[in-house]
């Protein structure tokens, strides 16, 4: 027996192949904690959605309704009648939309401008810039809304206290983007731009032509972190917004459910058309969407 | 310098011919033109309420007539001695101390797990992902719903093991600890993604060599992955951290600070102060306690993080 062991330990091991597990069960042991995982993570979704489908005084029994005996879609004709989320949904998306094409061009100008022009004040501005990056929302909140009371007083309405302008304005251009955008152009080969300004190309057709066709990944990146900031943002609608016509998404969904406190059926309607459309728009560009996320995120 | 370059150099530089040719071709003009929009908008709704909001923290204002009046320091002499404020940072920083490390642990575990070439790996990645779609509205509307003392579904999952109904968010001892496990399920899908997209970008030889040494899979993670994931792993704790330390939607919407101020958080105190007393002045003060907070803590994290983390070129 020993003389085995030996032999055994004197031959070379081929590190190439992995051992071969000894397997109890017949599936991967990462299953046992992957799936309650992921039963954690869809039951506040999944409970929403039959909540939503329930008569109200299945909501309220205890212990809970699992299973209702008819799906009972009348919770939604309802929450519409209670509150506009086709109008919320408009604003949002305005507002949304709006604040993504503003940084989209504005980002650009600004981040070519500090990315390849050299121009007087240009390090300092651009500091300036990164250092307000370092400052929290809640800092600038109270200023702003008091400038924004005096836009809508002195220049227009439609970017006063209570409007959508008011919303887009702040977000218009983000200082995130324009340092995204600068490093991005940064890294593009400097050799293209200089041939076509010999050819005779202004600086706008260089940006236009040249940089911004070869910058389409990060210019859709940050469209979509513009998006999902613009549509989540709660805060400054809060304090901005008066009335229920201007109301965004989040907003109108908080206001709801400050009137509705105790309808669950009703409010988990609500909060599913208010779920909707992102989740459509996770499911259908879920890879492009990790994808942003990761990337900026360890830029950022 | 090659000698296409100088010649191309020499294209760019050449003297133009007239004066206004001088002028739109002035390398100072083009960029200003371009920054200008984006700086000048950056500069109203940053640079200056950055220091107006100083300076507010030092006035009396009650946001609706323009009169302000300068009262030193005598808003930071009430936040001080104010038990609400004091106790708004408490509740901030043991959120802020479950919040992170919660996250950053949770995260690191999935993504190691959603890693693997394992059957049904989408359908694990998806259900953590989708967190993302979700705004923390809905979320605390779904939270609100689950811990409902009454009839939500969490009491009766511990009804099953035997435990009484709990009041959760309408509890001063739990509301708190429900707001961090909300958090922590809104976000894990965040903290996988960046795990998961670091972890794909460790060399694969540094297993195998790992693997020659006759490493476990244990000092394997220990020693190599965990090390590797270093700089993912800081921006996680600093991003978190800033986003901890500004919580407030949630608080919002499920207990408005309460019950009996237990989930009341520095951004909340601002919010209530300014918008719903009128008391800017105080807000402002109360901001500029969060911001130093914010930057003291996010750079006490970075110079940890210097000593420990190694980037790899």
């Amino acid at each position: 027996v020993s003389e085995q062991v030996i032999v055994r330990t004197e031959e070379p091991r081929r590190f190439q192949q992995p051992p071969t597990k000894r397997r109890r069960l017949p599936f991967s042991n990462w299953h046992l904690l992957l799936f309650p995982l992921m039963f954690v993570m869809l039951f506040p979704l999944i409970w929403m959605v039959i909540t939503s489908i329930e008569l109200p005084r299945e909501a309220h029994q205890f212990p809970p309704v699992l299973i209702p005996d008819h799906v009972h879609w009348q919770n939604y004709p309802d929450a519409l009648k209670a509150a506009p989320f086709g109008r919320f949904f408009l604003n949002s998306l305005v507002v949304s939309l709006t604040v993504v094409a503003g940084n989209l061009v504005l980002c650009s100008l600004a981040g070519y401008a500090f990315a390849r022009v050299r121009f007087v004040g240009a390090e300092i501005v651009f500091i300036l810039l990164l250092a307000t990056l370092m400052v929290p929302f809640q800092v600038t909140m109270v200023p702003a809304f008091l400038i924004v009371k005096w836009l809508g007083l002195h220049v227009s309405p439609a970017i006063g206290i209570d409007s959508l302008g008011a919303l887009i304005l702040p977000s218009f251009v983000q200082v995130f983007g324009i340092f995204m955008l600068r490093q991005f152009f940064r890294t593009l080969p400097v050799e293209l731009e200089e041939a076509a300004r010999i050819d005779g190309a202004s600086r706008l057709g260089v940006l236009f032509k040249i940089v911004l066709p070869l910058s389409l990944p990060a210019l859709s990146t940050l469209a979509a972190l513009m998006f999902l900031f613009s549509w989540n943002d709660f805060l400054w609608p809060l304090i901005v917004i008066q009335t229920q016509q201007h109301q965004t998404v989040q907003l109108g969904l908080a206001y709801f459910q400050g009137a509705h406190v105790t309808e669950w059926t009703l409010l988990m309607a609500g909060n599913v058309m208010s779920l909707l459309p992102m989740l459509l728009v996770f499911f259908l560009a879920q890879r492009y969407f990790v994808r942003s996320v990761a990337t900026t995120g360890l830029k950022g | 310098m090659r000698a296409d370059e100088g010649v191309r150099l020499e294209a760019l530089n050449a003297a133009p011919r007239s004066r206004w040719q001088r002028i739109t071709r002035s390398e100072h003009l083009v960029g200003w033109s371009l920054a200008g929009p984006a700086v000048f908008l950056v500069a109203l709704f940053a640079i200056f309420p950055f220091f107006w909001s100083l300076v507010l923290s030092f006035q009396e204002n009650n946001l609706l007539s323009p009169k302000a009046k300068w009262v030193g320091w005598a808003n930071y002499d009430k936040l001080a001695h104010d038990p609400i404020f004091t106790a708004a940072i408490r509740h901030t920083l043991i959120y802020t101390s479950l919040f992170v490390p919660l996250s950053i642990v949770g995260g690191l575990f999935v993504a190691v797990a959603v890693n693997r070439k394992i059957h049904f790996v989408a359908f694990y990645r998806t259900a953590i992902f989708i967190t993302l779609a979700i705004s923390t509205i809905s979320t605390a509307i779904m939270f609100l719903w689950l811990t409902d003392p009454t009839f939500g579904l969490v009491n009766e999952v511990l009804h099953v093991f035997g435990i009484g109904p709990q009041q959760f968010l309408s509890s001063t001892k739990e509301a708190l600890y429900v707001i961090v496990a909300m958090d922590v399920w809104g976000w894990l899908g965040f903290t996988v993604i960046i795990y998961l997209a670091a972890l794909q970008g460790v060399p694969q030889e540094l297993y195998e060599a790992a693997a020659i040494d006759g490493a476990s899979p244990w000092s394997t993670f220990r020693r190599v992955t965990f090390p590797l994931l270093g700089p993912a792993t800081l921006f996680l704790v600093i991003w978190l951290t800033i986003n901890a330390l500004q919580l407030f939607a949630e608080v919002y919407l499920t207990t408005r600070g309460g019950p009996l101020f237990a989930t009341t958080v520095i951004v909340y105190y601002l919010f209530h102060k300014t918008f719903e007393q009128f008391d800017a002045g105080l807000g402002a003060a109360a901001a500029w306690v969060l911001f130093t907070g914010i930057l003291a803590l996010s750079l006490v994290e970075l110079w940890i993080g210097r000593r420990k983390v190694h980037y790899s070129s």
